[in-house]
């Protein structure tokens, strides 16, 4: 609940959401799950913390950085808290992907289902 | 007197009483964008809070009891006043919605919080279905109960003036006053 350092937002069966479900549990990262509205015109809430209204979306309470798009998200999580890189978090790694805000989260419109 | 109609007696429930720890649990707590797991003692850690057990969303009881809350108010106490069914959680989203309620819910749809409370109500053996009691426990920020009210009657509704009452008893007194 307070304690997880992760957030996740995330619709029921979303593909694209257990697939970062599926790097967090590889990575043994804690995270707490909010399940979001189903309607993608409903979901203020995602646009509020991301810019955007696709799930999933990722806030890293510990850097501070929010994440959109799974493809993004798992590049951050396997770069940043992966076995490869070993060390402290990289948080330069972290920033371009989505502007921080997640401004430009024009790829993969169809994540996080949309219709 | 024949009044063509009957109120079904339940009799007194075995709930969780004054003076008593109130059993913490973790549930889908709704509000109207999303839903996640908190513990009961994570909101008390926040402050008071009055736990209100109502039946099935869509049931007529619940429909009242909440209009009544939403039309008294009770979202301006500092005590979060939270609700529990067993309805799950699109289906709570959709009574925030239809009633206007600000506040969260939790979703119990395995009845277990109900039980643990004492306050189970078996729906007169409808099969591998039950749900609680209409019931409320006003919780003090140590998670103890300070007040308690469980449905003796199918309907039955809470003296709201007393609960209110019950509320204003463990809200914190405000800064300054002291």
């Amino acid at each position: 609940m307070t304690e997880a350092p992760f957030t996740l937002y995330r619709l029921q069966a979303c593909p694209f959401c257990e697939r970062v479900v599926r790097v967090l549990d590889d990575l043994a990262l804690p995270y707490r799950s909010r399940f979001v509205e189903p309607m993608h015109s409903d979901r203020d809430v995602v646009k509020r913390v991301s810019g955007s209204r696709t799930v999933p979306v990722l806030v890293d309470e510990r850097t501070g950085v929010t994440l959109t798009e799974s493809a993004n998200v798992v590049r951050y999580l396997e770069t940043t808290y992966g076995e490869a890189t070993a060390d402290a978090p990289r948080e330069a790694t972290v920033r371009e992907p989505t502007g921080a805000g997640g401004s430009s989260t024009a790829a993969e419109p169809a994540e996080g289902g949309d219709r | 007197m024949d009044l063509g109609f009957d109120v079904v007696d339940l009799g007194p429930a075995d709930h969780v009483g004054v003076g008593e720890e109130a059993p913490d649990f973790v549930r889908p707590l709704v509000n109207e964008e999303f839903w996640e797991d908190v513990a009961l003692s994570a909101l008390t850690a926040d402050g008071p809070v009055a736990l209100v057990f109502h039946p099935m969303d869509g049931a007529f009881p619940t429909t009242y009891l909440w209009n009544e809350i939403r039309d008294r108010d009770w979202r301006t106490y500092e005590t979060e006043v939270v609700g529990v069914s067993i309805s799950d959680p699109y289906r709570h989203k959709r009574l925030i919605d239809e009633r206007g309620i600000d506040h969260r819910l939790y979703a119990d749809p395995g009845n277990g919080v109900a039980e643990a409370f004492g306050i189970a109500h078996d729906l007169d053996g409808m099969a591998g279905i039950e749900e609680p009691r209409l019931a409320v426990f006003v919780l003090d920020a140590d998670r103890t109960v300070t007040w308690a009210w469980v449905a003796r009657e199918w309907p039955e509704f809470p003296d709201y003036d007393a609960v209110e009452a019950a509320i204003e008893a463990v809200e914190p007194v405000p800064t300054g006053t002291a």
